[in-house]
């Protein structure tokens, strides 16, 4: 701890150096923290996915809709023990930036299919009982600060027009993973208003059934049922149902790592540049020192301390800016990301990040100093 | 102390060559010299004449072709480099011509510096520092930065720096080399005053005749070889 005022002096030496070097490593990182968390937010969705749960939907594309008639079948193939519905709305709230996931859902089944969605009993009784009703997810409210009574008007993108809603509710997630920026509101409402020929048409059936090993064999069963028809279907488990969806934009965890992983490398390499700089700058300082009876090993473990104390400056910077901002902002990117926040393991895999760095951008200078011969250094001086 | 007979400083037939783009170059050819404890030795010579070479192997930042170098009872050829690094720690303190002070330490911290190798708490390294820039008149100038001294008082900075750790041995590669003669004669006071009060044991090189009056004894390097 005697020699951190040596440590720190030096970096305040460059002053503008020291910022810049600081300043490029907590952007690395910040990026690094964003795009862990766009990993770990899909994560937490497939997480979020119940076992006993299958996603029935068109076996062409999630675009298409199914007729309502299929519920009738669906709930009676064997191992099936409860089905709801629902339509992705794709609306915003007063201007397009305004947009998180809003489904229009039929309320009758929907609380016994999602027991993730926790409500008070008199909230979950009012939603039903009113036709323009809708509830909200506890960030969302948070977000826009809506409460109990507020009507919430919606501008439809899929469906057209201006739809208002009253909210009745306002649920928390059973679990950290559950998605909290959802509006849901009844799917009746929605068919009612629509034209004759989009009307009875559902996006996605949910179906539970017993337990998690008669999934494969009701996925089978309900596909086989409609293969022939007009509108076939493709089902399977709500958590294959999430990994497809994601992997629509392709293999993006992939994607992200090659991304943050060049980010992080081409910022290391300008610290390792920029440490050797310093360290070069003032090699009669060293030789100095070593006159002084600093050893090598003491000289190493300066030298590599600024390059590390540079980095963890930076990294703290980098990783605290994320979580603030993603804290802060509620940042849901139009519902795409539910839960998009920085978690406590990012930040941690950040800051060893920046630790990581530290050592690799230290290690060639350090060793330069350590190596370095007093008297040839102090005669190149004098 | 660990010196044999009295002598501080011993060299057996000390040689040391260096090549220049493969081209030997010898700059001491058979050194044999003995400084005793106590002593004030100046060390005169022509530029190349291989003065600081000779510093710099009595002070153990350089080691010898072939010979013995033995100073403060250690054979320091035989040291590895950790042990050697401890052993100037603990024997020698060092004067440059350039004052060589940390830039953007104050003169408080660049005395200190030595002071941290030690197991000094806090407290009693500030004592000892306060106390040795006291000595070279500098104590108020402690929260000084070094550009924000004179060259003197650098040099009077570089020497408290030097004494701090009460070292065996002081060596001064030519420490009034850079300054005026004002200030080159109040640093050789100080010089005489730290060999007469605290009977510090000083080998300095110097190329002025007038700096070399003021030790006690003067030896001449020529070409590599101590003259009679």
């Amino acid at each position: 701890m005697k020699y951190f005022r040596l440590i720190w002096a030096n970096l305040l030496r460059a002053k503008r150096r020291t910022f810049l070097t600081v300043f490029s490593i907590a952007i690395a990182l910040f990026l690094f923290c964003t795009l862990r968390t766009v990993i770990t937010s899909f994560e937490a969705s497939l997480r979020a996915s119940e076992a006993t749960r299958l996603v029935v939907r068109h076996g062409a594309s999630l675009v298409f809709p199914l007729p309502l008639a299929y519920r009738e079948r669906l709930v009676q193939v064997p191992g099936v023990n409860g089905v709801s519905y629902g339509n992705w709305f794709g609306g915003f709230y007063q201007d397009p930036k305004n947009q998180f996931a809003q489904f229009a859902m039929d309320v009758p089944t929907m609380f016994d299919l999602f027991p993730e969605l926790v409500m008070p009993a008199d909230q979950v009784q009012a939603f039903r009982s009113e036709r323009t009703a809708a509830i909200i997810g506890k960030a969302l409210a948070k977000k826009y600060g809506w409460k109990l009574g507020d009507q919430v008007p919606i501008i439809g993108t899929i469906f057209p027009g201006e739809w208002r809603f009253v909210v009745r509710g306002i649920y928390e997630g059973k679990t950290k993973d559950v998605d909290e920026n959802t509006l849901f509101f009844h799917w009746d409402y929605l068919n009612e208003s629509l034209p004759e020929g989009r009307k009875n048409q559902v996006g996605i059936y949910w179906i539970r059934v017993a337990s998690p090993d008669l999934a494969a064999d009701v996925s089978r069963r309900v596909d086989a049922m409609f293969e022939n028809s007009p509108q076939p279907t493709k089902t399977e488990t709500e958590k294959a149902f999430q990994a497809g969806f994601i992997s629509m934009i392709g293999n993006i965890q992939l994607l992200l790592t090659i991304i943050g992983s060049a980010i992080v490398f081409a910022i290391m390499l300008v610290t390792v540049n920029t440490m050797m700089m310093a360290a070069r700058e003032r090699t009669t300082e060293i030789a100095v020192l070593k006159t002084l009876g600093y050893s090598d090993g003491l000289i190493l473990r300066l030298v590599a301390g600024e390059a590390l104390l540079v980095s963890l400056l930076g990294g703290l910077l980098g990783c605290g800016l994320a979580a603030l901002v993603f804290h802060e902002s509620d940042f849901t990117a139009s519902g795409f990301f539910p839960n998009f926040r920085v978690l406590p393991e990012t930040i941690v895999a950040g800051l060893l990040l920046a630790v990581l760095m530290g050592i690799l951008s230290g290690i060639v200078p350090a060793v330069t100093a350590a190596r370095l011969e007093v008297a040839s250094a102090l005669r190149k001086v004098a | 102390m660990e010196s044999r007979n009295g002598n501080l400083v011993e060299l057996r037939n000390v040689h040391k060559v260096y090549f220049r783009d493969r081209i030997e170059v010898p700059v001491l050819q058979g050194i044999d010299l003995t400084i005793r404890e106590g002593e004030f030795v100046a060390l005169m010579g022509p530029s190349g004449s291989g003065k600081s070479t000779l510093l710099n192997l009595i002070a153990g930042i350089d080691s010898p072709t072939d010979g013995e170098v033995r100073v403060a009872g250690e054979s320091l050829g035989t040291l590895k480099p950790g042990k050697l690094a401890a052993w100037r720690a603990r024997h020698i303190g060092f004067i440059f011509q350039l004052y060589n002070l940390i830039p953007v330490l104050t003169a408080y911290q660049n005395v200190e510096l030595p002071l941290l190798l030690t197991k000094l708490s806090a407290k009693e390294r500030k004592k000892r520092v306060l106390k040795v820039l006291g000595l070279v008149g500098l104590e108020a100038r402690a929260k000084h930065f070094p550009r924000q001294l004179s060259g003197g008082e650098e040099q009077r900075v570089a020497i408290a720096r030097a004494i701090v750790a009460d070292p065996t041995l002081l060596v001064a590669d030519e420490p009034t080399g850079d300054l005026d003669a004002k200030n080159a004669a109040e640093i050789l006071t100080l010089l005489q005053r730290l060999h007469a009060e605290l009977e510090k044991t000083i080998l300095m090189v110097t190329h002025d005749p007038h700096a070399a009056e003021r030790a006690e004894k003067t030896l001449h390097l020529d070409k590599g070889v101590l003259q009679p």
